[in-house]
């Protein structure tokens, strides 16, 4: 399969959106590219699998490569593994659903869905490069969209957010420039090739030097701690949409990056760094579940809930066994599929009660039961109900990180276990106090959710489900490429 | 005489024109609007001139050189002087002294075309007091307006001084080493005491051109008093030739002395980003605005020139072309809107996508560029640059460098927000920019888009380097 079109198809539906006269044309054009990047999302899977079991055992499949800058050593190079396959899919999941729940933006229609479409354009791009550099074109790319989408069609303070989200996610992407030219020039060929530099030993002071640059970089765009604080702001205040992608999306970008660039290509420096990752991470979870404990807002709750997820993809990354690994990378897809939902449930719900505060709903299951329905189902995803995905992802990251014998690791891991009962708490009494109990007057007559909020819902849901469910064709497309990473930590005694 | 005509010949083109406008002034009763279709034209004509027939060769003893890398630099002034002429045009079409506008303009043109050929420090000084003093007349050319002739003054004054201390440098360089050749000095240059203060002053000098903090004081007043299409012509074009001029300077003649001018350059780019950015934070006048903001890009320009490497020199060149769309299209912007409305405050642009969506569109692939997002092509400039610069190892220094872009990213947000997002009663009203400006904003941002995403651009600048 030939990833360009994974490219191309974006791209066509950015230009054709523009072309379109009025507001439904665009709707329904966005909404053809996404479904068709979606079915392309699939066949890309289906390919890929095949080429495997056709018993094609090479590191990246479907490799394109075309020269771009020739004086400095930069080409187009693209090609996909699993992990890069998963997100992929993740990605098509989330913009199909988060166009679908756009549907009723009214202001600046086409503008709203050209930006979430070139949103998407960064993002697939990124899942494909073998290239840093356009790698590192790709993650810019995708930063200027979010910016625009609160900004202009954000609530509350959003300029304030929109600010400080590109601010520190620039600021995330200055690190990794730097840490990216650190690895350019340490090179004895200067190359941004990413299966290149995987193959020469990169000196272990180079090393130290560019993998923390690396890590805290995409780090920042994962909500590292402390450079967590973006994230609540910039979620609350965006559209549906712009949450979905956000957390969906965009935040995956750093647990891809962390792991796809820090961690595979400086083994040395993941060793060295990996116990101050460990406790970065924990404390992301362990905050992230006691300060969402004392939200009030909905989109707060699933904010720094996402801060406390996002934390476990780290964690799984920086314990650094396969497993683990292999668990950080179902995280992320679980997270985003989950976090996505939560958030457009959560859109759904202030359209028609126009307020986010948890103790001014009630009783919401009379009149929506679909939206309800909806929230329970993503609530106990996300407190981790065995047969949905969240319990697939945390169970494989606990369990890759019980494979350390040392009261280090054996603690990290119990601290974060011990989240998962936070968030039950803070989970369930989210969801009780808005689908139960008496029914505000007021709320009486709200309509229940339209056919494009149903299918954006059940399209997540059937994700969720599809890997809470049937967890091992994730964990057979993921399992061979962390496998690889493993082997290269090892060869670094 | 054949060789006369081809090697000099981008000076000899400029002179017939600028002949010619002269006799246009003289002579004709056409209109402004038929006049300065005619000098556009000129100017097309002139920049398309610049491709053919070149030939490589020194002239009257090596005090004039020319290569295919110089004739380059002369092509990408005459295209920004060429988009000067039309962005500007609804400013220059109600202007009752039209051609002597471009009659100055190109006379400072001319003096830098020679600039870039020069090959001795006469001839340099001399070309840059060419190219310096009729931007002076340039900046005085609001004629009602006292804050333009206020900025005239300032300009033809600084430039005054910077030029004293340049030729006691020169005359330093001519007692240390008994040469003012280029070709002949670097084999005298040793680094001797003498030498060095010699150096220095030169620097200066080339600092108070390039607006190099702490040499950068009299261009935010100067940038904020002279119209528009002069602030545009001395933020693009003199600094362009300058920075062209230094690079090759650095490189070739006072390459010997580069551990002392790398050490110098690093300590200033770091003081011009910081300072440039840190001003343009709080700036509410557009034009004062953009002059910081081009102190900063400067600063990034020394990055780049601190690699002293065929890299180096190849991403700056880049950079500059780049730097002509994005900041004549972000000028070009600002001065319809200021032509137009006489609104040049940030504040004002509140609201300006209801009305203007075209007009926002420009000015934010521009400011993108300014601040290096991609696709835009100021991306691959900054980043070229940075990769340059980091050729020496030097990483807290590129480090320092890209946590100035995240500041710089800071203000040029800023004003996409006043015009995307904040609400504004009563936005400025619908403009419909003239033919000649919408040519020559799509220009700019063809080339904002194109010249990054096109890789063979910046390899045919490698290739001539």
């Amino acid at each position: 399969m030939n990833l360009i079109l994974l490219l191309l198809i974006p791209l066509i539906t950015a230009v054709a959106v523009l072309l379109m006269r009025n507001a439904n044309q665009v709707r329904w054009t966005a909404l053809a590219g996404a479904s068709i990047q979606f079915v392309a999302a699939f066949a890309l899977l289906y390919f890929f699998n095949k080429e495997r079991a056709a018993g094609n055992t090479l590191q990246m499949l479907f490799e394109q490569q075309y020269i771009w800058f020739p004086s400095w050593h930069i080409s187009f190079h693209i090609g996909v593994d699993g992990i890069s396959v998963a997100m992929i899919l993740l990605t098509a999941f989330v913009v199909i659903a988060g166009v679908l729940v756009s549907w009723n933006v009214t202001k600046l229609t086409k503008e709203f869905y050209f930006q979430l479409i070139l949103l998407s354009f960064g993002a697939y791009g990124f899942f494909i490069s073998l290239d840093l550099f356009i790698l590192f074109f790709f993650l810019e790319i995708a930063v200027i969209p979010k910016y625009l989408l609160i900004g202009i069609w954000g609530s509350g303070k959003k300029e304030y957010s929109a600010n400080k989200l590109a601010l520190m996610l620039m600021g995330g992407s200055a690190l990794v420039l730097v840490g990216l030219l650190g690895l350019y020039f340490n090179t004895p060929e200067r190359t941004f090739d990413l299966i290149k530099l995987s193959e020469i030993q990169i000196s272990y002071e180079a090393q130290m030097i560019c993998f923390p640059l690396l890590f805290v970089g995409f780090g920042v765009f994962t909500a590292l701690f402390p450079f967590h604080t973006w994230v609540p702001d910039g979620h609350s205040s965006a559209p549906t949409a712009g949450s979905m992608f956000l957390a969906g999306i965009s935040m995956k970008l750093g647990g891809y990056g962390c792991l796809r660039v820090a961690t595979y290509l400086m083994p040395h420096g993941a060793k060295e760094y990996a116990d101050i990752i460990i406790v970065l991470s924990s404390i992301a979870i362990l905050y992230g579940a006691f300060a969402t404990m004392m939200q009030k807002d909905l989109k707060y709750i699933n904010a720094y809930s996402s801060v406390s997820h996002c934390g476990f993809v780290l964690l799984g990354i920086a314990m650094l066994t396969k497993t683990s690994m292999t668990g950080a990378v179902m995280q992320m897809v679980s997270h985003g599929l989950m976090t996505a939902l939560f958030f457009a449930v959560i859109g759904m719900m202030y359209e028609r009660t126009h307020t986010r505060q948890v103790n001014e709903m009630g009783g919401l299951l009379k009149t929506m039961p679909f939206i309800s329905t909806v929230f329970f189902i993503v609530g106990l995803c996300s407190l981790g109900l065995p047969g949905l995905s969240g319990f697939v992802a945390e169970m494989t990251i606990f369990m890759g990180s019980w494979e350390h014998t040392d009261i280090f690791h054996r603690l990290a891991t119990i601290a974060a276990c011990l989240s998962i009962v936070v968030t039950a708490v803070y989970i369930l009494r989210a969801v009780g106090r808005v689908a139960m109990g008496p029914i505000k007057d007021s709320f009486k007559d709200l309509p229940d959710a339209r056919w494009n909020e149903k299918l954006a819902a059940v399209i997540l849901i059937l994700g969720i489900v599809a890997i809470g469910t049937a967890p091992f064709w994730l964990n057979d497309l993921i399992s061979p490429a962390t496998e690889l990473i493993k082997q290269k930590i090892m060869l670094a005694q | 005489m054949n060789e006369y005509l081809t090697i000099m010949k981008s000076e000899l083109v400029l002179t017939a024109i600028l002949f010619l406008l002269l006799f246009v002034k003289l002579g004709s009763r056409w209109k402004n609007e038929s006049t300065l279709l005619m000098i556009q034209l000129l100017l097309l004509l002139n920049f398309l001139s610049g491709f053919f027939f070149n030939q490589n060769g020194s002239l009257f003893g090596g005090m004039f050189h020319t290569s295919a890398l110089i004739v380059f630099q002369k092509n990408i002034l005459s295209l920004a002087v060429y988009l000067i002429s039309l962005l500007f045009a609804d400013w220059l079409k109600k202007h009752e002294h039209l051609t002597e506008f471009f009659i100055l303009m190109l006379s400072a043109l001319l003096g830098m075309f020679f600039l870039l050929s020069s090959g001795n420090l006469l001839m340099f000084f001399l070309s840059l007091e060419l190219a310096t003093i009729p931007v002076a007349a340039m900046a005085n050319f609001d004629l009602d307006k006292k804050i333009s002739s206020e900025s005239a003054m300032k300009m033809i004054l600084s430039s005054a001084f910077s030029s004293g201390i340049l030729l006691f440098g020169i005359s330093l360089i001519y007692g240390a080493t008994g040469t003012i050749s280029f070709a002949e000095l670097p084999a005298l240059l040793n680094g001797s005491p003498l030498q060095i203060l010699a150096f220095v002053f030169l620097f200066t000098a080339f600092a108070f051109k390039l607006s190099i903090v702490p040499f950068h004081f009299w261009t935010a007043d100067v940038y904020e008093g002279a119209p528009m299409a002069t602030t545009a012509f001395l933020s693009v074009v003199s600094k362009g030739s300058v920075a062209f001029i230094f690079i090759s300077t650095l490189y070739t003649v006072f390459k010997p002395m580069d551990a002392i001018w790398y050490n110098m350059l690093m300590i200033l780019s770091i003081a011009t980003m910081i300072m440039g950015n840190l001003f343009a934070l709080r700036q509410q006048s557009i034009k004062r605005f953009l002059a910081f903001s081009s102190i900063a890009q400067v600063g990034f320009i020394l990055v780049g020139i601190s690699s002293n490497s065929p890299e180096g020199l190849s991403s700056v060149i880049y950079f500059v072309l780049i730097y002509v769309f994005s900041n004549l299209a972000a000028f070009g912007v600002a001065a319809v809107i200021s032509s137009r409305t006489g609104k040049e405050r940030i504040d004002d642009y509140k609201g300006l996508y209801q009305t203007n969506p075209f007009l926002c569109w420009v000015m934010a692939l521009a400011l993108f560029s300014l601040a290096g997002i991609p696709p835009t092509a100021g991306f691959f400039g900054k980043l070229f640059l940075l990769t340059a610069g980091a050729s020496r190892a030097n990483y807290l220094f590129i480090g320092i460098a890209a946590l100035n872009m995240i500041v710089s990213l800071y203000y040029y947000l800023r004003v996409i927000r006043s015009m995307f997002m904040e609400k504004n009663e009563t936005p400025i009203g619908k403009i419909k920019p003239d033919m000649s400006t919408t040519l020559g904003l799509i220009i700019c941002s063809a080339g904002v888009v194109l010249v990054g995403l096109l890789s063979w651009i910046y390899d045919y600048i490698v290739k001539l380097v």
